[in-house]
């Protein structure tokens, strides 16, 4: 397995207030990696980090290296924007913009410089089926994206982020707001996914951690304490704090 | 998020499970003390109590199961459940064991033994013990004692040898005796296998402690 992400001592502050402590782990190509641990441990912070959502606030402050591809992308005067569509976002919450279902999809990809029609056509549908959304809306594309079910619209902001061709895909909780069948589907659209795409995701859901992802670190108090094999953390995690923790001992 | 029911219900989970090692372990003892004295009364109770046992490895493994279905248990709590249901299998076969030798001795019905029994309550007295402490290290989730044990399986088996021997020994001298020595055969066999599955059970301690599998003592039988 080639490390698509290899995270260097990172150290990460929101102003004064230091949110992560010596961050060393690396995240596979084309495997996805599960980020777990109770509230305010800092794996939303670190996942913020690998597209540098942070920066677009003040005060805030990255220590270390993040080194995606061999080139570390804390270093100055680095492109963001470029860093984004290489490394993709999908949120908590299903974020459509208000417009119809097939200008979610292009926006990113015009915002790419990508003029013609016939491409960005051809973008959005290949985006929609690699999402297994495309048969469900393939009829009603220009209608209002806002009148997809929830579990449809997270499937459409996913479209969205992997319509720019990513590399890698961050998922912030992406089905903590959605029904046990949507969430089904998501599961099985990350699956999917792999095969294409290195995907970090964000779950306070240790089941779906444990079905979706090859690797798994817990983190806790800003740090991670434990990084392995997922079917090693949740049968036998080397650290006691990691047990307590998925047994449900403390949290 | 601390889940309190549910680590009272894997506690009382584990409670039942010495249970039925204290049944087991008293069907040994039981099994051995009627075949000795002769009391058909004892064994056919043996017999009749066997049923408990094998009512309770039902009841104790839906619960495992229901516990499985409804908390998706992890990490050591998963290792504890995949082991109690193995554990109580093994168990269950360890009091079939008994209730086997209970079988016998009423086969033997009131005929004399053809030798008076003496190394194999010795035999029966070890594996009983080896089973204690089995349950002691699975309750302290010891995987040293639970190996330890399983070394003195090679001393259940040497004493199966001896027993043997001196019966084949026998049958050859008299072989008018040859069916209730073949009794006393069989009733031996029955106890090597109980500490066979001593060791199972010990593997799977050494299992939950540590969330290693691995192959303690093969019997030589």
């Amino acid at each position: 397995m080639t490390d698509k992400i290899k995270i260097k001592d990172l150290n990460f502050h929101y102003g004064a207030k230091q949110a992560l402590k010596n961050i060393n782990l690396s995240v596979k190509e084309k495997e996805i990696t599960a980020l777990i641990g109770p509230s305010g441990c800092g794996k939303t912070t670190f996942l913020r980090c690998l597209n540098r959502m942070h920066d677009l606030y003040p005060g805030n402050r990255y220590e270390g290296e993040i080194i995606i591809d061999g080139k570390n992308i804390l270093e100055k005067g680095l492109d963001l924007i470029k860093l984004r569509s290489r490394v993709g976002m999908v949120f908590q919450k299903p974020t459509p913009f208000p417009m119809s279902m097939f200008e979610n999809v292009a926006f990113g990809v015009k915002l790419m410089g990508i003029r013609k029609k016939k491409e960005i056509s051809e973008r959005v549908e290949k985006a929609l089926r690699d999402s297994a959304l495309w048969d469900e809306i393939k009829d009603r594309l220009h209608e209002p994206a806002l009148s997809l079910s929830g579990g449809q619209q997270q499937r459409l902001c996913i479209a969205r982020a992997v319509a720019v061709e990513p590399e890698v895909i961050l998922m912030d909780e992406p089905c903590s707001a959605l029904d046990p069948v949507a969430t089904a589907k998501i599961e099985d659209l990350m699956t999917d996914l792999k095969k294409y795409y290195t995907v970090v995701i964000v779950t306070h859901n240790m089941q779906q951690a444990a079905r979706v992802s090859e690797y798994t670190g817990f983190f806790m108090l800003g740090e991670v304490v434990e990084f392995d094999f997922t079917r090693k953390i949740f049968t036998a995690p080397a650290n006691k704090l990691t047990e307590d923790y998925i047994t449900g001992r403390f949290g | 998020m601390t889940r309190e029911a549910y680590h009272k219900a894997l506690k009382e989970l584990q409670d039942e499970v010495l249970k039925m090692s204290s049944m087991v372990g008293t069907a040994i003892k039981e099994s051995m003390e009627a075949l000795k004295s002769r009391d058909l009364e004892m064994s056919r109770r043996i017999v009749k109590n066997d049923m408990l046992i094998n009512r309770m490895r039902f009841d104790i493994e839906e619960k495992c199961i229901r516990l499985i279905a409804t908390q998706q248990p992890m990490a050591v709590d998963l290792r504890v459940l995949a082991s109690i249901i193995n554990v109580i299998t093994d168990l269950e076969r360890i009091g079939d064991h008994a209730e086997g030798i209970a079988k016998i001795s009423v086969s033997i019905g009131d005929e004399p033994l053809v030798k008076p029994l003496i190394d194999m309550p010795v035999m029966a007295g070890k594996a009983l013990s080896m089973l204690q402490r089995c349950m002691a290290a699975f309750v302290a989730r010891d995987a040293e004692a639970a190996k330890k044990i399983c070394n003195e399986d090679d001393e259940v088996d040497l004493l199966y040898d001896t027993i043997y021997n001196e019966l084949v020994l026998l049958m050859v001298q008299d072989p008018k005796i040859i069916k209730d020595a073949t009794y006393l055969i069989w009733a031996a066999h029955n106890i090597e296998r109980m500490a066979d599955r001593v060791t199972n059970i010990a593997e799977r301690v050494v299992y939950m402690a540590t969330g290693k599998m691995e192959e303690m003592n093969v019997s030589k039988y």
